[in-house]
């Protein structure tokens, strides 16, 4: 939304914000797949949006599990929302009583409060994600770079992407793996440490193994071999991911070889035996063997779990650490909500400043017009009143008026308690009847 | 004067651990580089610390128990922070930064500094023998540490309960590393400060003691790191047997610092 700036004498300042949309909580993916913005769409809908007088300042924020409209109310100040909401349904062209129900509406500070939980990832289907605070980042600098934002907009964005950061950066909320595959890269980074240079073999060619090759190469992984009974899909996972397909008969002679050993074979028991890792740890001379253990039934023998220096996790153990990370994160929610009301603490103190200033300048209008009139009321019937005289008392009753609005202005400005500030300035309004007085 | 500086080694000390302590749950850049840089600053004032004491016993500062183990604490985190910067590994500060603020802390109330006492003429030859020697027991003190935590932390990932700060412990190759370095740096040291031990003595007396305990302890503790060094890249103890035995190796160390300096040897109990 954008800040009503107003020439002088016209419309007071009122900073509100408008948002409108739905996430993976509240429409099924049959919905959501047909709401999603292009990133040319988002464009062109936030152009729309401000040509219909329906917002000033527009950014719309898509992603696989939210579409939302992100604004500041023009003229239509609170039936934005319903505006917003029927721009929506007429873009995506879904009849209205299909998105009853689906659409959540938020104004003011719980917009502003939405987003900033968007931008920790408290909003996100999983919690603390870390792609979510990149979509949001590409979407408003788009909208900046076209000139749909404002000075509210522009605020409110870069104060969600500070929060998003921070609630990464301080909390545990997006620190630890979340996924299976994940986690057993990460497991295996705390005993090796940096995985570059570090060797894998993948037996099997699973699409979890798939995934763990893929963070295996994210962090450098230095070679990277893949065994599998089909040799033609061993060469080409092999082929996919960078890495050399071994031969079936080979597995025997190469597993011996690899730092971290993958196993995800489907449907046919141990094919690593407790003798045939203890070999391999000899032929490694003792060096640490991470084993990640993906099938079902299990692929390494269960006896293996107690040799020296070899560290097996299968799906269960890695399920159980995606559980206890996922619970981690949940404990951490309060601290980052914490850094939420902070930022919408500073938000509001903002909004607050801007508003209070605006007052001021409202009485001042108002109470400078009942003096001209009062004064030329009276004065028209004080005839012997001389030139001087009439200056004179113009100039006392104009120093009435700043003496009479200093000590309101400065409470407004420089008072304790922005919930108070806030209330001040409503209470102002509704005295003078200000806003009625504009209109 | 060095009081004074002791106290806000001290207080450096801890607000650095307290830095170090965060960066397990909240690992900022510059957290750490202000632990780092903090701890640098209590290392420093510790040394003018050191200096002050000299100055006003007119001898080196380690002539009572007090000095000797402000330059225990001393050496210790300066081998630390040394270990820090070449593994590029910060998150090992908050297992060794409290044991320093525990030690300077007690220094108070088990060794109270004494009045100062016209001190015999050693020579700096002795001196840099008493030095190499706290450096090496400091060096072996950092490496227990790190073994405790690597047999910790193979626990841990065993058990496969793994808390918040586990996250955040250097991976068990990092530790085995530092362990192996601290080791490197403590047989360095305890190498060449028995040989100016040694030679001192051969000048001052024209033969060696080699029946004194402190003596015999130490080629001990000589031989059982060495020994350690070695197992540590076998096949059959490399990893948590060998922390072990490095974590057991102190025991000697412990050994040869308090019980045989106090009661056992007459030719090395200097305070």
């Amino acid at each position: 939304m954008t800040v009503q700036t107003r020439p002088a004498g016209q419309g007071a300042v009122r900073i509100q914000v408008a948002l409108i949309g739905c996430n993976h909580k509240t429409a099924p993916l049959e919905l959501r797949e047909r709401v999603v913005f292009t990133p040319e769409q988002a464009l062109y809908a936030a152009d729309e949006l401000r040509k219909r007088g329906i917002l000033e300042e527009a950014v719309v924020l898509s992603t696989c599990n939210r579409s939302e409209l992100y604004g500041v109310p023009g003229e239509t100040g609170p039936t934005a929302a319903v505006a917003m909401e029927d721009f929506f349904s007429s873009f995506h062209q879904i009849p209205r009583a299909e998105l009853d129900g689906r659409l959540y509406r938020w104004m003011g500070t719980e917009a502003v409060r939405h987003l900033f939980r968007v931008a920790a990832g408290l909003d996100s289907m999983m919690l603390g994600e870390a792609e979510i605070l990149g979509q949001l980042r590409g979407a408003y600098n788009q909208a900046l770079d076209h000139g749909s934002t404002g000075p509210v907009l522009n605020r409110i964005f870069q104060g969600a992407l500070e929060v998003g950061k921070r609630v990464r950066a301080e909390t545990e909320v997006g620190a630890r793996p979340m996924s299976v595959a994940l986690a057993g890269v990460k497991l295996a980074e705390r005993v090796f440490g940096n995985l570059k240079g570090h060797s894998a073999l993948i037996v099997g060619a699973g699409a979890v193994a798939e995934q763990v090759v893929e963070h295996l190469r994210n962090r450098g992984i230095g070679s990277l071999r893949v065994v599998n009974r089909s040799y033609e899909r061993a060469a080409e996972l092999a082929r996919k991911m960078g890495g050399d397909a071994v031969k079936w008969e080979s597995l025997e002679a190469v597993v011996g070889v690899p730092d971290i050993l993958v196993a995800s074979v489907g449907g046919t028991g141990a094919v690593l035996t407790r003798e045939m890792l203890e070999r391999a740890i000899a032929a490694r001379h003792g060096r640490p063997v991470f084993v990640v253990d993906l099938g079902v039934p299990r692929n390494v023998a269960a006896d293996a779990a107690g040799l020296y220096n070899l560290y097996l996790y299968n799906i269960d153990d890695l399920g159980e650490v995606v559980e206890q990370n996922k619970k981690a994160r949940e404990s951490e929610i309060p601290r980052a909500e914490a850094l939420i009301a902070e930022h919408l603490a500073k938000f509001e103190a903002w909004r607050s400043a801007l508003e209070a200033a605006s007052i001021v300048d409202d009485l001042r209008d108002y109470f400078h017009k009942h003096r001209e009139m009062v004064i030329r009321e009276k004065l028209s019937e004080m005839k012997d009143v001389s030139p001087e005289e009439r200056a004179r008392i113009a100039h006392i009753t104009e120093e009435l008026i700043e003496r009479v609005l200093d000590p309101p202005a400065q409470k407004l400005q420089h008072g304790r308690g922005l919930r108070g500030r806030l209330a001040g300035i409503e209470v102002l309004r509704h005295l003078f009847g200000l806003d009625e007085e504009k209109d | 004067m060095a009081h004074h500086l002791g106290g806000l080694s001290l207080a450096l000390y801890g607000v650095s651990f307290i830095c170090y302590a965060r960066i397990l749950y909240s690992p900022h850049l510059w957290l750490g580089r202000l632990a780092s840089g903090l701890l640098a600053g209590a290392i420093l004032l510790q040394y003018f610390e050191l200096l002050e004491r000299s100055r006003w016993i007119h001898t080196v500062p380690y002539n009572d128990l007090h000095g000797s183990m402000s330059l225990f604490a001393w050496l210790l985190g300066i081998t630390y922070l040394g270990l820090e910067i070449f593994h590029r590994q910060r998150s090992v500060g908050a297992f060794v930064t409290p044991l320093l603020v525990i030690w300077i802390a007690l220094l108070g109330l088990l060794a109270p500094v004494e009045t100062p006492m016209p001190p015999p003429a050693r020579g700096a030859l002795f001196a840099f023998h008493v030095t190499l020697n706290t450096w090496a027991y400091a060096a072996f003190a950092l490496s227990f540490v790190l073994s405790l935590i690597y047999l910790v932390q193979d626990r841990v990932l065993r058990s496969r309960r793994l808390g918040s700060p586990f996250w955040r412990l250097p991976a068990l190759d990092v530790l085995d590393r530092m362990a192996r370095s601290s080791v490197y740096v403590g047989l360095g040291a305890l190498t060449l400060g028995v040989v100016m031990g040694l030679i001192w003595q051969h000048r001052l007396s024209g033969g060696y003691s080699w029946g004194d305990p402190k003596v015999i302890v130490t080629l001990a503790i000589l031989i059982v790191y060495v020994v350690y060094l070695r197992l540590s890249r076998s096949a059959t103890w490399r990893g948590a047997r060998a922390a072990l035995l490095c974590a057991m190796n102190f025991v000697i160390v412990l050994f040869s610092y308090t019980i045989v300096n106090l009661y056992f040897t007459k030719f090395h109990r200097f305070f």
